[in-house]
């Protein structure tokens, strides 16, 4: 039996370890990119302001990456620390692409940074652009892997579940691998960090501007930022909606939920809802209310006039159908474990489609244990189970509207940086500058919200559909649980102090020594200070 | 022998590997970090002993991320249940951990006194805490570890972690890994390093190689009063991998020496280690610092190849149900998942090796302090 309070902090301590390690990878994943963009037009061109250029935004590179290294080392040993049943469920298929993403990616990426950074004068420029681009690489390839493993969770592709060693054995490579919703959240998740990068740079360099500092180091940044910005937006929206898609064929209750369905859809008039307040208690929105947009909803989601998109009661009493004979699938699966009776094992596979129903309704059952559910309680406990398979709607319906809204406004405000900086003009529009600069925290929280729409959406389940999370965690104190909280909260809360010092600190210093206040810490921009000529001539 | 068995063998030989490769680059970069405040008696001295392995450390890192994904990919139940039963310690694991790259990266960027002290203390934490952790996993393991499992898999500790975290022979097994570690990290401030750090690494890396080589012994020693475990019924190394439906275990004093009666040619490997870690002296000593490393990792070699010896084809018995104990046979994962594995390993860790040697030849030579400073991207 498990403490349901140690479940609940369990799931506390891995969203917020993961939404906290994921402030800082989408900013790696993007900018080892635009390193070795302005990296490469160095080695085309020759001129030094692109490598002042890629060593100035390295430093800052540096910064974010040592702390999404340190608490990307959470992430891997929690699934071990915090949840055993589930590592020991899935652990045959979903630790695969895990140890792949260490052999494959994260090794290079971490082995070649260290070059990027100690060997400028080490090696040829070619070779010192060819380490830039595997360190960009590998962090790509690394989140490849990691959304393989995540979308096994949302999609359980490539593997069945097996009565002997009572855990998902894996079936084919091929399809977990290649699984569409794997490819959807990949593209989406590392081109959300573009566009992180992207404002990042063209934030600082407003920055720079607005000062009046660093003015031909900021224009030039600026304008790549701006047109990396455009790009990379643009292709966030509509791979976004592909995401979207997959959510309606493979997660119906989490579709459900992003949009607020408590009814399934009438198309094609179905609007799509702007506002509303889903109440997850009545199961409908505050007073009735909503503004929406008719028409939109089902080509939207559907790509399709015609089809109805299922709403939460019917997903609900398609769940309810479902729980009774999850519940024969796993009580059989228990009586052959422990007689190894033939006639249990045709049972549960007779039923063993629902047998995620069945776990699912093991908490409401007396004592956690489904054999004692007498008929009486079974009707109580169907009603509950359905209940529960749906997420919190609340959640869903603002994370995903937050996260839309914020990456069209983005998109406006890059269309307006590039705009004018290819018109040369941007100076006189200090609007831009301000509004770029204010919002370079922002992509990131709205790579933290996308994040949540996809987790939150996939509960109560860790693998969608055969796992509940509940049934996941390990069998901790209450103690062990309060221990690693406060450590992590306190380590944490220091980090990101830290962070944000050093992030100001060194994006103020800025890539020219001119501007230091502090001239004898190694100043970014050390080339610059081998050749005092050509920084007094290009820089002020 | 059947191909799954074969599998879980190679496996649990690469899972070796890739420990060792964990003790010796994570161990190298763990003991420059816990000698850095004793060789580096001003600030000057402390970033040129970082720089060393400045270029290196993230990688080398990655041993360690590997042996943990390799271990979840390989043998996710004895992941499942070893990263969990052993909570507190792995969480202390893991903040030691996470402190580091943090360490390495932000300690140089402010100048202020009390910041770079504070983080040189992080630092001697961070260096010292999870080496001691990681050596003393092995000794709890030796010895058995109370837990069990439910009809569906899910494990349940038996035993209050005050246990594990002390008890003598694991405090002995998390020492002899730091000494190890500080004979590594000895060895590579030497081979990149000039006096005085040189002079000093030497001093601390021979009396570690000393120290670790008479652990190694008493340890050896009081294995064979240990209770080992042993499979009293046959057992099927190709079986479905699941501890609920294990032969039976017995427990019995000096069990763990039984694969060295039965095949007296595995005594080799304690003496290499030994070996490793006397050459590892003498040669630091003879001022030999790149034939002290090799024999430093020869050391690690020797260790872990030990531990894993003596316990084959045990993981992680079980005290309180040994016959749920955790062993190469019944902890693994499904022949197709070890199969596609080792295509990616084969690959993949020979190429990790080269780009790592190409890392260190590219970085090489000594490291000065006039060139640390001059660096912008120096620590």
């Amino acid at each position: 039996m498990i403490d349901p309070s140690v479940v609940s902090l369990s799931r506390l301590q891995f969203a917020l370890t993961a939404l906290y390690h994921f402030q800082f990878v989408p900013l790696t994943l993007g900018l080892t990119f635009m390193l070795a963009a302005m990296e490469t037009v160095y080695v085309i061109t020759g001129k030094p302001i692109y490598k002042e250029m890629t060593q100035f935004w390295g430093k800052l590179f540096g910064i974010n990456f040592a702390i999404g290294v340190a608490t990307g080392l959470t992430m891997e040993f929690e699934f071990g620390t915090n949840w055993s049943m589930y590592s020991h469920f899935v652990g045959d298929v979903f630790g695969t692409p895990l140890a792949i993403e260490g052999l494959m990616a994260f090794f290079m990426e971490s082995t070649f940074v260290g070059l990027m950074f100690f060997g400028w004068d080490r090696m040829s420029k070619e070779a010192h652009l060819a380490v830039t681009y595997l360190v960009a690489l590998g962090s790509n390839l690394s989140a490849l892997w990691i959304l393989i493993a995540n979308a096994f969770m949302q999609d359980p592709q490539g593997a069945r579940f097996d009565p002997t060693t009572m855990r998902m054995q894996f079936q084919s490579f091929g399809s977990l691998v290649f699984s569409e919703k794997a490819q959807a959240e990949f593209v989406h998740a590392s081109i959300a960090g573009y566009v992180c990068a992207a404002m990042f740079v063209m934030g600082i360099s407003s920055y720079y501007l607005l000062t009046r500092r660093h003015r031909e180091f900021a224009l030039r940044s600026l304008r790549i930022a701006a047109l990396f910005g455009i790009v990379s937006t643009l292709a966030v929206i509509t791979l976004g909606d592909a995401a979207g898609r997959e959510d309606y064929l493979v997660q119906p209750t989490k579709l459900a939920a992003m949009e607020g369905l408590w009814q399934t859809t009438k198309p094609p008039a179905e609007p799509w809802k702007l506002i509303a307040l889903p109440n997850d208690a009545t199961e409908s929105d505050l007073f009735d209310f909503s503004i929406g947009i008719p028409y939109v909803l089902t080509p939207l989601v559907t790509h399709t006039f015609n089809q109805a998109i299922p709403g939460i009661d019917e997903l609900k009493m398609e769940a309810a159908a479902r729980v009774e004979n999850g519940i024969r699938a796993v009580t059989a699966l228990e009586q052959y474990a422990q007689t190894k009776d033939p006639n249990a094992l045709s049972e549960f596979e007779f039923y063993e489609d629902d047998m995620g129903y069945g776990f699912l309704a093991q908490r409401f059952a007396p004592d956690q244990d489904l054999t004692k559910i007498t008929p009486s309680d079974m009707p109580g406990i169907v009603t509950k189970t359905a209940r529960a398979s749906i997420p919190n709607v609340f959640v869903e319906f603002w994370s995903f509207r937050i996260m839309v809204a914020f990456g069209f406004a983005f998109l406006v405000i890059f269309a307006f940086g590039a705009y004018y900086s290819l018109r040369n003009t941007i100076e006189r529009q200090p609007w831009v500058l301000y509004l770029a600069m204010w919002s370079i925290p922002l992509p990131i929280l709205v790579a933290l919200y996308g994040w949540i729409t996809a987790e939150n959406g996939r509960q109560p389940w860790s693998v969608f559909g055969w796992l509940p999370t509940f049934e996941a965690a390990s069998t901790h104190s209450l103690g062990y649980m309060i221990f690693s909280l406060l450590g992590f909260a306190t380590l944490y809360t220091l980090f990101i102090g830290a962070e944000l010092y050093l992030m100001f600190k060194y994006a103020r210093l800025g890539p020219s020594p001119a501007g230091s206040a502090e001239p004898r810490i190694a100043p970014a921009g050390g080339p610059a200070i081998l050749r005092p000529g050509y920084a007094a001539k290009s820089w002020e | 022998m059947e191909l799954y068995a074969v599998l879980k063998l190679i496996w649990v030989l690469l899972l070796g590997v890739l420990l060792v490769g964990l003790g010796t680059m994570v161990g190298m970069d763990m003991g420059v970090g816990t000698l850095l405040r004793f060789v580096g008696r001003n600030d000057a001295e402390r970033r040129t002993a970082l720089n060393i392995i400045g270029p290196h450390w993230d990688g080398n890192q990655v041993w360690f991320i590997l042996g943990g994904g390799a271990i979840f990919a390989a043998f996710p139940t004895l992941y499942a249940t070893s990263f969990s039963t052993f909570y507190i310690v792995m969480i202390l694991l893991l903040f030691s951990m996470i402190i580091r790259p943090v360490a390495f990266e932000y300690r140089s960027k402010v100048e202020a006194r009390n910041w770079r002290e504070t983080w040189d203390w992080a630092f001697l934490i961070s260096g010292a805490l999870p080496m001691i952790i990681y050596g003393a996993a092995f000794g709890n393991v030796l010895q058995g570890v109370g837990f069990h499992f439910a009809w569906d898999g899910q494990y349940y500790q038996d035993e209050s972690f005050i246990w594990y975290l002390l008890n003598p022979f694991a405090i002995l097994c998390g020492v002899l890994s730091l000494a190890l570690s500080i004979q590594q990290g000895g060895a590579m401030l030497m081979l990149r390093g000039v006096e005085p750090i040189y002079g000093r690494a030497r001093r601390f890396a021979v009396s570690a190689s000393f120290i670790a080589a008479a652990l190694f012994i008493i340890g050896g020693i009081w294995i064979s009063f240990i209770k080992g475990f042993v499979y009293s019924a046959p057992v099927d190394p190709a079986m479905a991998a699941t501890p609920l439906a294990g032969p039976a275990v017995a427990m019995r004093a000096g069990a763990w020496l039984d694969n060295f009666h039965a095949f007296p040619l595995l005594w080799l490997v304690p003496v290499l280690g030994l070996i490793g870690m006397i050459g590892c002296a003498l040669s630091l000593l003879a001022g030999r610092p790149a034939l002290g490393w090799w024999l430093g990792a020869l050391s690690w070699i020797g260790t872990i190849g030990t531990a894993g010896a003596a316990m084959f084809p045990f993981l992680m018995p079980s005290t309180t149900m040994p016959s749920q104990s955790l062993s190469v046979w019944n902890a693994s994962s499904s022949a197709y998942t070890l199969g596609w594995m080792l295509v990616f390993a084969l690959i993949f860790v020979p190429a990790i090796v080269i780009y790592t040697s190409w890392a260190f030849r590219i970085m090489g030579g000594k490291v000065r302090t006039e060139t640390v400073s001059k660096n912008e991207h120096s620590y």
